[in-house]
Order: C-alpha cells, then sequence, then structure tokens
C-alpha cells in the first residue's frame, strides 16, 4: 500500500471581511474522511455534465440510439415469457407473463448497467482523475443516474402495455418513486464498492458477468418470490433488489403484497450498503490517483 | 498572510518505484493475509524481524523530500529539473490530485490545474460539447463558458468545426482547442505543466501571451516546463529540483543557470544510452574535438574552430537517413541546427559523421548539444537532447557577451571601412 497514511481534505472557508478567497489545506490524512455533502453539492454541474456526457456517447455511434433502452428489455422479455412462461410453466401471480416479466426487467437492467459500467466507470475515466481533482463519488453516480433515462424510456413502454393487457394501476403507483429510490441507493452502493475495489483489483471487472448473472436469479425476475418458501423469505431479503423488484412489481400491477419483513430486510441491507460503500469510496479516494 | 498564494512546508511523497501501484490480484491479498501468520511465526522462531516489514522498504522511493517554499499573490513561478525530479508530483499534490505522505501545504484561492492538454475531452463529442465538458472538468462554472464562449472559439481559431467530432479535429486544432479552453479559466491560482511543449511556434507565443496576463491580473501561476525560453520569459522566480528536493530557489537566471550547469559531465565526450525503443539505428557516443588535437575538449576557444563527433551504428539497412546536430545555449535558445547527414541510405555498421564549427562565430559562454537521428519529417529513430555540454572560452578578459544587447551569435564577418568621400 502505498500513500500510507492516505489524505484528509478539508475545506477550510476563511470569511473574512476584505475578501472571500477559499483555503484549501493539503496535508496526510488520518482516522475517517468526512463525507464532505457541502464540496459534493458545490460540484453539482459536474454531476450534470458527467451525467450529459454517459448518456451522449452511449448512443452516439449507434444506428437505432436510445431505442437500445427498449430493445434489451424488450427482446429479453420475449425469450422470458417463452421459456419460463410457456415452456417452464413458472407462475406469475396472476398475471400476463410478459408483463410480469417485463415489469422486472425494468429495475433489474437499470441496476445490471450500474453493476457492470459504475463498477469499472473509475478505471474508465483514469486520465481524467490523475489530472484534476473533482470528488472522485461524482463518477460512478452519473454512470448510475444516466441509467435513469433508458429506465424512463423503457417505463413508457411498460405503461403501453399496461393499457394493452387492461390492467389499471391502483393507488398503490404513487409507491413506484420509493421502489426507484430503493433501486437507486442499492445501484449506488454496489456501484461505491466495487468500483473502488476494481482499482486495486482488477479482478472485479472479471467477476462482474458472473455476479450479475447469479444475481439476477437471486433475485424474481422470471420467478414471483411467492415460490420461496415464507420462512426464508426475511432470509431472501437479503438481497435489496428482491425488495425493490417485488415492491415495484406490486406498485404498479397490484400484485400480490410483498413480505413486509422481506421489504424491511432489503431497505435495511440498501441502506447499509450505500452507507459502507460511501465510507469505503471515501477512503479508497484518497489514494486514488495513485494507484489506478 | 494576506499576500500569500501558495505555502509548502516539509511536503514529502512516497512512492513505490516504478511511480504506480501495480494493481494487485485479489487472490494474492488473500493468500498473502493467510500466510501472514505463519511467516510472522517463522521469522519469529529464525530470529529475523518481521521480514514482511523489511522486504518492500527498498523498493519504494520519494519523490518528494522535505520541500518548503511559499508564493506570493501574483507571482509566476518556474519549476525546473530533470525527469523524476518530482515536479509533476509537486502539481498533483497542490492541486490535490494526490495526497503528500507527509507534510503541509496551504494554499489560498481557487486552484485551476492544466496537467495535461485537453483534460476530460472525449473524442465522440463535439468541439462545443468538448468546451463544456473540460471546462467543467476544469473547474469553470456552466454559466462562466456560456459568457466566455464565442471567446474560446475565436481564441482557438475552429469557428467552422464547432460541431464536428474532436476525433476528426488535426492534432493542432485540437490541441487549440484544449488550450482555449484552459486559458480562459479564472482561479486565483493556475498550475501549468510542461503542456506547452506542443503546438506550433505562433500558437505557443499566443498562450505564453495569454498566461503573462493572468499573471498581470494578480494571479498566481507555478509553471513546470523543460523549456528554459518559456521559463526565463515568464517567470520571476524559479525553483530548482532535484531528485524530490529544492536544490536553489531564486532569480530565475541564476535557477536556470544552476540546472542547466548540473545536466552534463565536462568531459567534451559522452556515450549515450540505448534508445527506448529500437529502430534499426543506435547514437553511440558524441563528442567536441579540438580542432589541432582531435582529442575530446570539453573547453573551447573563442578564436578556434571546432567538430561535432557522433559516432553511430546502423543495425538494419535504413534508406532515408537524416542526422542532425543542435547547439542551444545556456538561456535555452537554439543557437545553431545543422545537418551532419541529409536522406541517405545506409548499410548494417559502425560510423562517425562529424562537422566543423568555425571559429569566432559562437559567443562565449556555455553550449548543449542535441543529436538526432531520424528519417525526416517521418519518423524520429533515435533522439538524444543535452546529449553533452561544452563552453566556449575567451582569453580576453573584457569579452563579455552577458552584456545586454549583445546577440547569441558573435560571428567574425567580413567587414570593412572605406572612406567614401574628404571633406
Amino acid at each position: 500500500m502505498i500513500g500510507v497514511k492516505g489524505l484528509l481534505e478539508r475545506w477550510v472557508f476563511n470569511h473574512r471581511q476584505d475578501e472571500s478567497v477559499p483555503v484549501f489545506i493539503i496535508r496526510p490524512s488520518k482516522g475517517l474522511v468526512a463525507l464532505n455533502l457541502r464540496e459534493l453539492w458545490q460540484y453539482r454541474e459536474l454531476l450534470y455534465i458527467l451525467i450529459w456526457r454517459d448518456i451522449k456517447v452511449r448512443y452516439k455511434q449507434t444506428a437505432v440510439g436510445a431505442a437500445w433502452a427498449v430493445i434489451q428489455p424488450f427482446f429479453a422479455m420475449v425469450v422470458f415469457s417463452l421459456i419460463f412462461g410457456r415452456l417452464a410453466k413458472i407462475p406469475s401471480e396472476g398475471l400476463p407473463y410478459p408483463i410480469f416479466a417485463y415489469s422486472a426487467l425494468l429495475p433489474w437492467q437499470f441496476f445490471a448497467k450500474a453493476l457492470t459500467e459504475a463498477s469499472t466507470s473509475l478505471v474508465v475515466n483514469e486520465r481524467v482523475i490523475t489530472k484534476v481533482y473533482f470528488p472522485r463519488l461524482l463518477v460512478p453516480t452519473a454512470v448510475v443516474l444516466a441509467g435513469l433515462l433508458d429506465f424512463g424510456i423503457a417505463f413508457l413502454i411498460l405503461l403501453g402495455m399496461m393499457v394493452f393487457y387492461g390492467i389499471t394501476p391502483s393507488w398503490f403507483i404513487l409507491f413506484v418513486p420509493l421502489f426507484l429510490l430503493l433501486a437507486i441507493i442499492t445501484a449506488l452502493g454496489v456501484s461505491f464498492w466495487l468500483s473502488a475495489l476494481d482499482v486495486e483489483y482488477r479482478d472485479v471487472r472479471y467477476t462482474l458477468p458472473f455476479l450479475t448473472q447469479l444475481w439476477f436469479f437471486a433475485t424474481p425476475v422470471v420467478y414471483p418470490s411467492t415460490i420461496v418458501p415464507p420462512s426464508w423469505r426475511a432470509l431472501y431479503g437479503l438481497n435489496p433488489m428482491v425488495g425493490v423488484i417485488e415492491g415495484f412489481r406490486w406498485a404498479l400491477l397490484g400484485s400480490a403484497p410483498p413480505d413486509p419483513r422481506m421489504l424491511l430486510v432489503s431497505s435495511l441491507l440498501a441502506s447499509l450498503l450505500f452507507m459502507s460503500g460511501l465510507i469505503y469510496f471515501r477512503r479508497m479516494e484518497r489514494t486514488l490517483a495513485d494507484r489506478i | 498572510m494576506g499576500d500569500i498564494a501558495i505555502r509548502v512546508e516539509h511536503l514529502s511523497k512516497l512512492y513505490r518505484i516504478g511511480s504506480r501501484e501495480p494493481y494487485k490480484a485479489l487472490r494474492d491479498t488473500l493468500t498473502a493475509a493467510m500466510y501472514a501468520p505463519f511467516r510472522a511465526v517463522s521469522a519469529f522462531l529464525s530470529g529475523r524481524r518481521s521480514a514482511v516489514q523489511n522486504s518492500p522498504s527498498n523498493s519504494y522511493v520519494w519523490a518528494l523530500k522535505d520541500v518548503s517554499f511559499e508564493v506570493k499573490r501574483g507571482e509566476v513561478v518556474g519549476i525546473i529539473g530533470r525527469n523524476g525530479a518530482g515536479k509533476t508530483t509537486l502539481l498533483k499534490i497542490l492541486s490535490r490530485v494526490t495526497e503528500p505522505t507527509e507534510g503541509y501545504a496551504e494554499i489560498h484561492g481557487r486552484v485551476g490545474s492544466l496537467l495535461e492538454v485537453g483534460t476530460g475531452f472525449h473524442p465522440e463529442l463535439t468541439g462545443r460539447e468538448n468546451i463544456y465538458l473540460s471546462g467543467i472538468i476544469l473547474g469553470m462554472k456552466k454559466a462562466e463558458i456560456d459568457r466566455k464562449f464565442d471567446e474560446i472559439v475565436a481564441f482557438a481559431e475552429i469557428e467552422k468545426f464547432l460541431d464536428t467530432p474532436v476525433k476528426y479535429y488535426s492534432s493542432g486544432m485540437y490541441v487549440r482547442l484544449a488550450f482555449a479552453v484552459a486559458a480562459h479559466l479564472e482561479p486565483e491560482i493556475l498550475l501549468v505543466d510542461e503542456v506547452l511543449a506542443v503546438g506550433d511556434a505562433a500558437f505557443q507565443k499566443k498562450c505564453l501571451g495569454k498566461m503573462g496576463e493572468v499573471a498581470k491580473e494578480g494571479r498566481t501561476v507555478l509553471f513546470v516546463s523543460h523549456n528554459m525560453g518559456a521559463i526565463a520569459e515568464l517567470c520571476q522566480r524559479g525553483i530548482l529540483l532535484d531528485t524530490g528536493r529544492i536544490v536553489v530557489s531564486g532569480r530565475t537566471e541564476d535557477v536556470i543557470k544552476t540546472y542547466l550547469s548540473q545536466l552534463s559531465d565536462k568531459a567534451g565526450v559522452v556515450n549515450l544510452e540505448e534508445p527506448d525503443i529500437n529502430k534499426g539505428i543506435k547514437l553511440k557516443r558524441v563528442a567536441i574535438l579540438d580542432h589541432e588535437t582531435m582529442r575530446p575538449s570539453p573547453e573551447i576557444d573563442f578564436h578556434s574552430p571546432f567538430l561535432v563527433s557522433v559516432e553511430f551504428e546502423v543495425l538494419k539497412p535504413i534508406p532515408q537517413l537524416s542526422l542532425s546536430v543542435r547547439l542551444v545555449n545556456q538561456y535555452g535558445i537554439n543557437v545553431l541546427f545543422s545537418w551532419l547527414e541529409y536522406q541517405r541510405p545506409y548499410q548494417p555498421g559502425f560510423y562517425r559523421a562529424w562537422c566543423e564549427i568555425p571559429g569566432e562565430l559562437l559567443a562565449p559562454g556555455r553550449y548543449y548539444v542535441d543529436v538526432g537521428a531520424e528519417h525526416y519529417r517521418l519518423e524520429s529513430y533515435h533522439y538524444a537532447p543535452k546529449a553533452l555540454a561544452f563552453d566556449v572560452i575567451s582569453t580576453d578578459q573584457s569579452f563579455d557577451c552577458s552584456l545586454p544587447g549583445w546577440g547569441v551569435i558573435f560571428p567574425k564577418l567580413k567587414r570593412g571601412v572605406e572612406q567614401i568621400k574628404g571633406h
């Protein structure tokens, strides 16, 4: 390990009357690093432009552009409906299987994209990171938030499908943003952990496809969580995406309400993942430029 | 206190050799953790202190060691030194890209750092888009860029290509745009690393002018460069670093002199290091030869001619070889450039090329010899800048070329005075 002690950067503003020149103190850091939300706020424009860049660049060279946001989940839905719905006859809580799968695919793909793209984002942005200072937290955050656009586009298709299948949402639909927030928090937490780990251990990027696949089957995308025995559901909720997807499906399509214990465990775990990821990332951030 | 911009106290930075950590495999860390207790036990049993702690200590190096200085507001300070002297590390710490291992620095004001050309540029995006992207990454506000947008575009001279992705830009256009963005940063403190080494001469001049303006506006600039001309022109004060320590700090001219004198030995001959990439030709040896004795000499009398000799090895047939020699004076000015060979094919073997430089041409002072082997304008085979140094001396004590108003050369010309008409 180099950099040994690490760096604590603190903003110290001296508000003298005559001038308001910010003073930065640079010294090796000790102990926990403050999260410094104020600094993040000051860099908000950078966050916006990084999000904008990620979106812009992603679709710049594609022929159909943002249509990819729809094509991917749509074809996944078709394949799943055939294999899991028709052939394997997996129950879908009384819902038509395509919409059952599609409604779960939206938050899942949002999360999976964060998992694969945000986790490698620091290494991908190595050049900028070693040349100029800004809170590095913004890099994975921007990638995660950029995924919301795809989510939004694909969501419109979902609304169309609801009309097609004649599903009228109840007032539970008001909970949708809440579950989306839970998805964002989970995605951010995982990205903070993995992107920081990826800098030190390039193994991370090789485990990502495998991890994504494993996580997919541990999440009720192609099957309902009700096939898990009730006594196991709280444990099942340790995967925060379980709470996200079951909640999302319930709020939108009126499927069976998710087990409250399972939801609680999922929410707690998402928060834990987020907070610990934040702390770990901040610790790594001090010596990031030397390791990357 | 009010007029201090940067205060650095005992700043040190420890790096692992190779400057960056090779990335670790998770497996290695896990196995190391597993074996650690056993190793500690075996080390204890064999009476040694922990081998785990001993082994890495010698693979670390101080990139910066106990560096202290102050920069006043509005000062332009040049930082010079050989490669690996710690210049870039210093800028990286001050711009908060990386942390110091020890010590303390205090910076009064917003910092803009230009450690490369085109920070944050994305090749897929257009010139217009990159102006915003790079500007914001470098610390500008969007409103600020909106305001300066036309000025930036005009400075870069790329109006027509504003909506073309920068990956289609020529390198010149790319550099100009990158600079134009950087030149419009308005932080209180600007940290600049070597970026002026690119771009054509006219544009470099424009950038230097812009930096001069920046300094006049009372902003502080810390400027790292190998271009002594630019340092001399821009900076009021210099800091010379060597292997992470400050060697000297003070008046720019004095610091540059110390740097250049430190650069090479005084034998009059030098064996060159192997080129980084073997391209079929190696420059082996450069010498300054006395005209009469034909022996290497580090000192040449002003009145005497002398020879520059370059020995080289050709390893494979070279279709077009050009050899160049350049003499640079102590102020970093290119005084003389000439070909030792120009665009001729070569078969493998050892060769010596030479040229004679007449007496009574170079003004007394110190000179540095750059030699290069290339396929002219296409490819550089081997380039050895500042391969060696020599002094042109004059026994005449009253002869002082460092007086202001003299030229970089002092040639003896064919001359005459004739009376045109009497009274």
